[in-house]
């Protein structure tokens, strides 16, 4: 009885108060613009100061920079390890780093570069600029992006602090069975980089999720999938492969390996019918799509160069992104050309040969489309482009010494030669962090808001990319003498002499472009020209908002009409409106034509996911000492997520409009 | 084949010498598989640097072609978007070029694998190689089983014979690598690999073990000498002999300290007590060309430093520095050098 | 400043955790160069039986007793020794079980050495001219494992090959009886 009559009390009552918040709820659109609307969405957007919103924070831009910032970080120590290695083989039967110290450096600088810097820079870049490239406020689940940055952190922190205490890895970055099992590798060093392998695979895994949902569902309205950036596409390939790829090192390494080593399991032991081949195919499963994760953002990185500096967008969009599509399928179907000479069937070699080889063609086809936009556009020699010439010049030599080693005959001579080590550091230097110390330039203004300076940087570019030549070329030819890797001196007399002695030098010339580099970077920071929104009179949508970027990106979301949105609108952008800004909300459109979806709210600061990474990360570390590390170690795990997911009081808000 | 030596040497013989190139190099053709990769190796060179020379040129064209584009950032209006028919029609060309010269390649690899495995078909002469941390075990398998024969470090073959090597892994994964004479074979515990390859030269070889297998990765060299028929079979004749028995009373003390003390306890020596498994075959050291798995040439100052402190010449081996007082010494380095 | 002060947090913490681990990662050289002995004179009769004063555990012990790679040295000597033959994985056979709470001529690693270095009646061999005392202290620390006596991250989980026994990371601690309670 009482209850109908209160019913349309409730009711009542409710209407009332969604009227009046109705009132309240400011859009931005006509009415809010300009300096009054920028002003109010600071004050919504805007994370609570000192080391609590530090550490809270969910903004991307401040992920991606820390993410960038500790990638490099990891990339200035791999690289010390590398010029102490230099110095042990610059002259044979050299003693002055001894074999023990000496293999953990080789596996350091591997583990260090492989998945603390090349990964992580790379998603740190995506994770910075996706979202103001494809017109976005936010990030998808930024509370997992801030998650994700923390995890990366401490895997790097426990790997580095262990080198610090003696207890580094010491059986390379592939840890192969059964040298890295229970029996031959005694004490810690293994269990160290397995766990340190899934705290960055956790981390990489969560940002690949970021990435792929923020660039599947955040895109300005009439981004279409045909007018994505090919950085953007670069980006969604290298994420979805990430997705396939990882668990299978996180998987061998932690479910696997660990419990080989911890608690007696039998996976890798041939004596009771484990297969110490195993853990290869599972860590080359992961490996070699590796190379391609890499490898992908860096061409997108490229794309992104080249069109800018050529005045031109990238000729057949379209076969560059079939390229970037078709070379992140292929990649999964090549694993096995690292295992030639573990005595597989012979017939499945063939197989392997020509997956192998056929990655070329993509590659080659995508290359061929950066030089026809070069030969129709008017390239401008900028450091970036510059990046992009050294590039070519050496990615292209690596790439050919890929097609070389996937023949099985030849492989067989000069797998795990020190050609191989050329092949690898020319397709990885000469095709990553080539571009990557260009796209740095490219993008630095757009993160601190003033520009590099550009002698400087010609400077290093030059001596970075001679110094790299040097350092590399000869390892062709120590190899082909019959200098396996991973050895940590050799003998006088195979002629390994000189090309050692080269590379030794090489490796220092280097050393100092890069610090050069670093300088230019540090110097600019608070010395270099005041950027301006658009420096380089680029196309795409980050350079449409200042530099450095506010904190809520775009005032009003754009509205995208072509590939090169920039260029083609005389700087007049149109926009769409009605997003909140008395609330952090964000456009969601649909997945292929980019028509508007839905407002989504976006996450407040919040420092669970600190806390979540904190709790995981005790389990892992723990988890080496002892199993029980992991059922005790969930309850904190468990706490919480169950914190972070705790469903919150959601205000019923009016249904979305958009004007 | 002379003409591919041609091309190839000069690489290599102008960073240094050239009296290398057959020891430890894959610049040989001491045996038929070295011969087919380097003919492989030259098809793939030639190709590669054909295809790095057209992307070059592309290249170089592409930037010098507008010039310096100067500070004028225009945009050509309008035009940017449509693509020049040329640049598509060589799209399609350099992709069929591309497609053509890897499917080019792909035979001549495939071909180049089948001519390896078909040189495999039929074995002379029976190898088993094993691998440890870090040397090699060598044992020449015969049916009887009085001529089977146990060596290390040094393998021995007749040239023009076709010979299988099984190969098998106590303990972690080697690899099987005389660059001069075969490409590698991994030896891994569990699996039965094998290698078979037909010397062509008579000559020393070294090789190495190529996969990762611990601390001393480096230092686990093999030495293989490749004898005529005639020379092999006397070699083999023998190493089947037991030891000889020592002379001098120097000797005959070294005798005694290594078949009663440490030494005997991981070494064998045939005709003696000495039978220890877990180090290599001691019979005939003084023939070996080298010591401790090709490190150190075999001389009596070596054999000397060897035996009184392997930790400090190959650290973390498996040979312990035993502590012997120099007069033992003395009489082990005697004994061990009467082991011809 | 603010992830200055947090690497160093995480640091220290680390650096606690793992204060303990530079004894168990250190690799000691093979051996020593001459003037290491195994303890001497511990003759059956001077393992202190029926509760006199035991002596004072030998100070090398530091150095083998809960170290990693001493102890998967040792693991491989039992093996290559051919230990096996008598007392098996530990079980025992024609030699007296390793793995149980009973030793008989003292359960603390520099006894262990000892039986190993001068051998024991009823089959035991001498093997103090047969191997290096490092190579026989090494033993003795794993032979002390067995019986789960040194740490658990220490131990290597299990040996390559064929394996019938528990690993060596769940292997139960067994109380040592004999004599020297005291010490163990």
């Amino acid at each position: 009885m009482t209850a109908s009559a209160t019913i349309p009390q409730r009711i009542r009552e409710q209407d009332k108060r969604l009227a009046e918040e109705k009132k309240e709820i400011a859009r931005d659109g006509p009415d809010l613009t300009g300096a009054k609307l920028e002003a109010r969405l600071d004050r919504t957007w805007r994370r609570p100061p000192g080391i609590v919103g530090w550490l809270a924070t969910v903004d991307h831009k401040e992920i991606g920079r820390r993410y960038i910032v500790t990638a490099l970080i990891f990339l200035a120590l791999g690289g010390v390890l590398a010029l102490l290695m230099r110095l042990q083989l610059a002259k044979p039967d050299n003693t002055m780093i001894g074999a023990e110290r000496y293999d953990q450096l080789f596996s350091m600088h591997g583990s260090t570069m492989m998945f603390l810097f090349a990964v992580p820079v790379m998603e740190g870049i995506g994770v910075y600029i996706i979202p103001l490239m494809i017109g976005a406020r936010s990030t998808a689940f930024p509370r997992l992006n801030a998650f994700s940055y923390f995890m990366y952190l401490f895997g790097g922190l426990m790997l580095w602090i262990a080198f610090v205490l003696n207890m580094a890895p010491d059986v390379g970055w592939f840890e192969y069975t059964p040298l890295s099992g229970p029996q031959y590798s005694p004490g810690k060093h293994t269990d160290i980089w397995a766990q340190m392998v899934t705290y960055t695979e956790v981390a990489a895994l969560s940002a690949a999720v970021v990435l792929v949902c923020t660039i599947l569902k955040a895109r300005a309205p009439g981004m279409t999938l045909a007018r994505m950036p090919l950085f953007a596409w670069a980006m969604l390939v290298q994420g979805v492969m990430i997705i396939f790829a990882m668990p299978a090192v996180a998987l061998v390494t932690t479910v696997l390996l660990i419990p080989d080593r911890l608690v007696g399991t039998q996976f890798f032991n041939a004596g009771e019918g484990g297969d110490a081949l195993l853990f290869q195919h599972m860590f080359w499963f992961f490996g070699h799509p590796e190379v391609y994760i890499i490898f992908l953002p860096a061409t997108g990185f490229v794309s992104v160069i080249v069109e800018t500096f050529c005045r031109r967008p990238v000729f057949a969009h379209s076969i560059v992104v079939l390229a970037l599509v078709s070379t992140g399928i292929l990649a999964f179907g090549l694993w096995v050309h690292h295992m030639f000479a573990t005595g597989l069937p012979r017939v499945g070699y063939s197989f392997f040969t020509s997956a192998s080889m056929s990655v070329a063609i993509p590659t080659g086809l995508q290359i061929f489309c950066w030089l026809a936009t070069m030969w129709d556009g008017r390239p401008r020699f900028a450091v970036p482009m510059l990046y992009v010439i050294g590039f070519i010049f050496t990615f292209v030599i690596g790439g050919l010494t890929g097609v070389i080693l996937a023949a099985v005959p030849i492989d067989l001579q000069l797998h795990d030669t020190y050609f191989v080590v050329a092949h690898f550091h020319y397709v990885l230097i000469g095709g990553a962090v080539f571009p990557l110390l260009g796209i740095f330039t490219y993008w630095y203004p757009k993160i601190t808001g003033r520009m590099m300076h550009e002698s400087l940087g010609k400077l290093s570019f030059w001596m970075l990319f001679l110094g790299f030549q040097l350092a590399f070329f000869p390892m062709h030819f120590s190899g082909m003498l019959g200098m396996p890797r991973r050895v940590y001196t050799y003998p006088a007399g195979l002629g390994l002499e000189l090309p050692n002695l080269l590379s030794t030098i090489g490796a220092f010339v280097v050393a100092l472009a890069v610090g050069l580099f670093v300088i230019n970077a540090l110097v600019s920071l608070r010395r270099g020209s005041v950027a301006g929104p658009n420096p380089w009179d680029a196309p795409s949508l980050e350079w449409a908002v200042s530099s450095p970027p506010p904190v809520y990106n775009f005032a009003h979301v754009p509205a995208v009409e072509s590939v090169t949105p920039l260029w083609d609108l005389d700087g007049k952008l149109p926009v769409v409106t009605g997003l909140r800004v008395d609330e952090k909300e964000m456009l969601l459109t649909t997945v292929v034509a980019a028509t508007p979806d839905l407002r989504e709210p976006v996450p407040e600061p919040s420092l669970w996911p600190f806390i979540a990474a904190c709790a995981v990360g005790i389990v892992f570390a723990a988890s080496i000492f002892s199993a029980w590390a992991v059922p005790f170690g969930l309850i904190p795990c468990g706490i919480a997520l169950t914190a972070w997911f705790w469903p919150k009081q959601m205000k019923r808000n009016p249904e979305p409009v958009i004007s | 084949m002379r003409e591919f030596r041609a091309v190839l040497l000069p690489f290599p013989a102008l960073l240094t010498g050239c009296d290398y190139q057959t020891y430890q190099s894959t610049f040989s053709d001491a045996a038929a598989e070295v011969h087919s990769f380097n003919v492989l190796f030259v098809i793939f060179l030639v190709i590669c640097a054909a295809m790095y020379v057209l992307v070059i040129a592309f290249l170089l064209i592409a930037i010098v072609r507008r010039g310096r584009a100067g500070e004028a950032n225009v945009v050509e209006d309008r035009r940017h978007h449509g693509e020049n028919p040329l640049m598509r029609a060589g799209l399609m060309g350099w992709g069929a070029v591309v497609g053509a010269g890897l499917i080019g390649l792909a035979i001549a690899s495939f071909f180049g694998d089948r001519s390896m495995a078909e040189a495999a078909a039929n074995e002379k002469l029976s190898v088993t190689i094993t691998g440890n941390q870090w040397w090699w075990d060598i044992t020449y398998n015969a049916a009887d089983p009085s001529k089977t024969l146990r060596t290390a470090n040094e393998l021995h073959l007749p040239v023009g014979v076709p010979v299988h090597i099984y190969l098998r892994s106590n303990d972690v994964i080697h690899s099987f690598w005389v660059p001069s004479l075969a490409g590698k074979q991994d030896l891994i515990p569990g699996r039965a690999n094998d290698i078979t390859l037909v010397p062509r030269k008579i000559g020393v070889f070294r090789g190495q073990c190529a996969e990762f297998c611990g601390v001393q990765h480096a230092h686990m060299g093999l030495i293989v000498d490749v004898d005529s028929y005639a020379d092999f079979l006397k070699w083999w004749h023998h190493q089947l002999e037991s030891a000889p028995v020592p002379t001098t009373p120097l000797a005959r003390a070294g005798y005694d300290f290594v078949t009663t003390r440490q030494c005997g306890s991981c070494h064998a020596i045939g005709g003696t007590p000495a039978n220890g498994t877990v180090g290599p075959d001691l019979t005939h050291l003084a023939s070996r060309r080298s010591i401790a798995a090709g490190q150190l040439p075999m001389n009596e100052g070596n054999l000397y430093g060897w035996v009184a402190d392997p930790q400090s010449i190959k650290p973390g081996s498996n040979m312990p520095t035993v502590g012997l007082e120099p007069d033992q010494l003395h009489a082990v380095v005697a004994y061990l050098e009467t082991l011809k | 400043m603010s992830s200055r002060f947090r690497a160093s947090l995480a640091l220290m913490s680390v650096a606690a955790l793992a204060l303990g681990a530079c004894d168990r990662e250190e690799h000691h050289s093979r051996s020593k160069p001459i003037g290491e002995t195994v303890p001497v004179g511990q003759s059956p009769d001077t393992i202190w039986p029926g509760g006199s004063q035991p002596s004072p555990l030998d100070p090398r012990a530091k150095l083998y007793d809960n170290n990693a790679p001493a102890l998967a040295e040792g693991q491989q000597l039992y093996m290559q020794m051919n230990c096996v033959g008598c007392h098996f994985h530990g079980g025992g056979g024609m030699g007296p079980p390793l793995m149980d709470d009973e030793w008989r001529y003292g359960g603390r690693i520099d006894q262990i050495a000892a039986s190993i270095a001068e051998g024991r009646p009823n089959g035991m061999p001498a093997w103090r001219n047969k191997l290096t005392d490092d190579q026989i202290w090494k033993l003795a620390a794993y032979v002390r494992s067995l019986s789960g006596q040194p740490s658990k991250d220490a131990v290597s989980s299990r040996s390559e090959g064929m394996s019938n026994t528990t690993p060596s990371t769940l292997t139960p601690r067994e109380p040592a009886h004999s004599s020297d309670t005291a010490e163990q």
